[in-house]
């Protein structure tokens, strides 16, 4: 290992401070720090530290989209090839959607990261960790078909727009990785939304039909699946959002590990349920509502991309609200809104993504009346304390 | 009865290195350092000049800014050296001390007989004023103000901190004593907070409002304790004191004498010999610290808010502890990988460390990690038990937005307060350097 460390402080060298190349040392630190844990030691203060730091947070973020990830892989190759009439063994269907999965990842890794390095060395700050977590959610949460050119496009605009302009890792207001997506969906609705999308291949073969359920339910078409498909996810739909089990994996791992807030998820799936279960009660009130708003409220929570961005986007704890309270409220507008936009607009059959960004938006306040309660408590006891000594 | 407080949220830190329950005479400190720098904001002016001679108990320096704060020799001797920096800045004075120590005599007083105006200007004018701590912002206390309340913690919950029951046990009479004295500087209560669970003669302590603390660090803190009983408002003022200088206080008046003994616990893991030493404040570490590991880094105070010092340096003028740690400057593979190096305390659960409770760690200075900008949230509130929002606090004081802070409590908290936060936080932001300078402008905005 000493010889390692030897190494790569040789390589190190012309990139420290005084020699030509240290503009580049940030660059050059962010793989060091992939190698080691550096050598640097508290100054004062508080002598001894945590083990955590930001990297292990984010890849703990990665390691709880992996299930999600993998099955979307085999998912999209299996609904090719069943689509086709065919009947793939769990190897082919997962090379199928590798084939179709990974060169999108390494796009969205290359040109993200080569934004983020590039900004670090530009403003002499480390490179931050964070997009290691929406490197991996910006693929998962695209259809599989898109063309390379428009992920790498929609990564440029949530990293230059959604990010960078606001000051970098921890100063943005939206979530990058939606704000891709967004991106994505406004610019090419084409290549984002309709039936003819969620399938690989779907556009180029006439037999496969790749409509989402929700699609379908907007459509007021009749839906083929059960609840127990929606469940395991061997559905249609965006490459990771599928699968219910495998995201709740995910889920277990992130709150276990307390990098993602349960309190998000939990008002978040509440928010939702209530909200659905109003929409299920219409018929008995009179009102004859329509297929989406008809649809059981268990399985508004299952479907579509919702378990997956409030566990892996709403949960990101720079662009949600900040306050232990603020969270409980944010995630139950989170899921409110969402079926309210599924519902009730019929241009967008999927709300979560707008839901999130809405609340995104609105997060600062949320946060702002937690802090004023706070505040106010503070100025009361002075009061009382005022009027007691006059 | 008591006033009970409970805390749950915070981390009692378990750390390997404790010092053993036994007493022993230190080493005669040849010389004794008085460091402006340990009275926060005190810009001294000497009274003496190099070569002069002094008793235990004479003036050395005082503040320019209000003449009633005074710091007085602990020893007897020669002033040797006044160490200067930039701008002629006093740095540390000197004194050798001489073979036989001889006192100033002060007099003998009876606090509860006297008048408050008569121990007020005592315990100012001979220099015990700068034992008391004012808040807000954690500077000397000043002569002119009235505080509403004195707070003396004799719990210290910090890992590795001096039991200060122990320390006490032989001076029980003259903590009566600085007690009797405290009263009579302030219109309200005097607080003394001690351990729930302990049947120590502290209980006992008369003329005190007894507060018995229970719960995880920062439970033992003065701040946890104000918070609890008389929360603090804009325009108050509360004066926090250590329990041995009570006991200094207490034996000056009832003996005449400045006995500037301070009795120091050499704790953690990188310390050969681990107990209690008696020493004098202001002396040199050598006195206490025979033997410890190379590579380690010596702190006069706690492994969380302590103050790093070299080995021919001087203790600091308050602590009761000195702690010894392995340096941390080693490079770790993959270190970052989640649930890798278990073997390193982390209150997150990214590591399993929280799976062993009881386990002693064996901690270094490590970083572990690089500061980052502030992404994660939750996490400081865990280890807040006061009502203050740290992290919105913590932009506050980073932004330097004067009514955010008053508006957050800025007067509530010290430092110390956001130790706990500093040690666990992800983005290895130096949470107490951040409220140091936040406290710093509202002393030159507010005052």
């Amino acid at each position: 290992m000493n010889w390692i460390r030897q190494k790569i402080d040789q390589i190190k060298e012309p990139f420290e401070p005084g020699n030509k190349l240290e503009k580049y040392r940030p660059a050059i630190n962010a793989l060091d720090t992939f190698l080691f844990v550096p050598d640097h030691t508290t100054k004062k203060g508080a002598h001894i530290r945590d083990a955590v730091d930001l990297k292990r947070t984010m890849i703990t973020v990665v390691l709880a989209l992996i299930p999600a990830l993998l099955f979307g892989m085999w998912n999209t190759g299996y609904q090719h090839f069943t689509q086709l009439g065919e009947n793939p063994g769990i190897l082919e269907a997962f090379l199928h959607g590798a084939y179709k999965v990974v060169p999108m990842i390494v796009v969205s890794y290359a040109v993200g990261l080569g934004l983020e390095f590039a900004f670090a060395i530009m403003r002499g700050h480390e490179v931050n960790e964070g997009y290691l977590v929406t490197g991996l959610l910006i693929p998962m949460i695209m259809p599989v078909d898109i063309p390379l050119w428009m992920v790498a496009l929609s990564v440029i605009f949530a990293v230059l727009i959604g990010k960078e302009a606001f000051g970098g890792t921890g100063m943005n207001i939206l979530n990058p990785a939606l704000t891709a997506r967004a991106f994505a969906y406004f610019a090419y609705p084409t290549y984002m939304s309709g039936n003819k999308v969620w399938v690989s291949e779907a556009s180029n073969i006439d037999s496969i039909s790749g409509e989402t359920i929700l699609g379908s339910l907007s459509a007021n078409n009749e839906i083929t699946y059960s609840s127990a498909e929606m469940l395991t996810g061997v559905i249609p739909g965006s490459i990771a959002e599928t699968s219910v089990l495998c995201i709740a994996a995910g889920a277990l791992i992130l709150v276990l590990s307390k990098v993602g807030d349960w309190r998000i998820i939990l008002s978040g799936i509440l928010g939702a349920a209530a909200m659905a279960l109003l929409l299920n009660a219409l018929p008995s009130f009179g009102v004859e509502g329509n297929g989406m708003t008809n649809f059981a409220w268990y399985n508004h929570l299952i479907v579509g991309g919702f378990a997956f961005g409030i566990v892996f986007m709403a949960t990101d704890p720079v662009s949600a609200a900040q306050t232990l309270r603020g969270k409980w409220v944010y995630g139950a507008l989170i899921g409110v809104i969402a079926i309210i936009i599924r519902t009730l607009n019929p241009a967008y059959p999927e709300g979560i993504m707008l839901s999130i960004l809405l609340l995104n938006v609105f997060a600062p306040t949320i946060d702002h009346y937690v802090i004023e309660g706070n505040i106010k408590k503070r100025k009361k006891r002075l009061e009382t304390k005022t009027v007691k000594t006059a | 009865m008591p006033i009970d407080i409970k805390i749950k949220k915070g981390l009692t830190l378990k750390l390997k290195g404790e010092a053993e329950n036994s007493i022993e005479q230190a080493q005669k400190s040849k010389t004794v350092a008085l460091r402006p720098s340990n009275f926060h904001s005190l810009v001294p002016k000497m009274v003496l000049k190099e070569g002069a001679k002094l008793n235990a108990g004479d003036e050395v320096f005082f503040s320019k800014y209000s003449d009633k704060t005074r710091v007085v020799s602990p020893v007897s001797g020669t002033l040797r050296e006044i160490k200067r920096g930039a701008k002629r800045k006093i740095l540390s004075v000197i004194i050798e001390a001489d073979d036989e120590m001889s006192y100033k005599d002060f007099g003998i007083m009876d606090p509860l007989k006297s008048d408050s105006s008569e121990v007020k200007d005592r315990i100012f004018s001979t220099g015990l004023g700068v034992f008391l701590n004012q808040r807000p912002y954690n500077i000397p206390a000043e002569a002119e103000d009235t505080p509403k309340a004195i707070y003396i913690s004799a719990y210290d919950t910090a890992p590795l901190s001096a039991d200060y029951e122990f320390i006490l046990k032989d001076k029980a009479e003259f903590f009566q004593n600085g007690i009797n004295a405290l009263t009579k500087l302030t219109g309200g209560k005097v607080y003394l907070g001690v351990d729930k669970q302990s049947a120590s003669f502290l209980k006992d302590i008369e003329n005190v409002e007894l507060i018995t603390i229970s719960g995880p660090h920062p439970a033992g803190n003065v701040g946890t304790l104000i918070h609890e009983t008389e929360p603090m408002n804009r325009g108050e003022r509360v004066w926090t004191i250590n329990p041995e200088d009570v006991a200094i206080i207490g034996e000056q008046f009832k003996t005449g004498k400045y006995n500037a003994e301070r009795t120091v616990v050499v704790t953690g893991s990188a310390a050969k010999h681990r107990k209690y030493f008696k020493t004098i404040i202001g002396a040199e570490v050598s006195s206490i610290l025979k033997d410890h590991d190379d590579n380690s880094r010596i702190i006069s105070g706690n492994v969380l808010t302590g103050e790093k010092i070299e080995e021919d340096g001087y203790i600091n003028y308050f602590s009761n502890t000195l702690t010894v740690i392995p340096e941390g400057n080693e490079y770790r593979m993959f270190g970052w990988i989640p649930f890798k190096d278990n073997d390193i305390h982390s209150a997150s659960k990214t590591s399993l460390s929280w799976l062993f409770p009881n386990k002693k760690y064996e901690v270094n200075t490590n970083l572990n990690g690089e500061e980052r900008a502030l992404v994660v949230t939750g996490e400081m509130e865990e280890m807040m038990p006061l009502d203050i929002m740290p992290m919105q606090l913590i932009k506050a004081c980073m932004a330097g937005d004067i009514e955010k802070m008053e508006n957050l409590g800025i007067y509530e908290v010290v430092p110390e307060d956001f130790a706990l936060v500093e040690y666990t936080n992800t983005s290895k932001i130096e949470a107490q350097s951040i409220i140091r300078n936040g406290l710093d402008i509202m002393i030159t905005e507010v005052g």
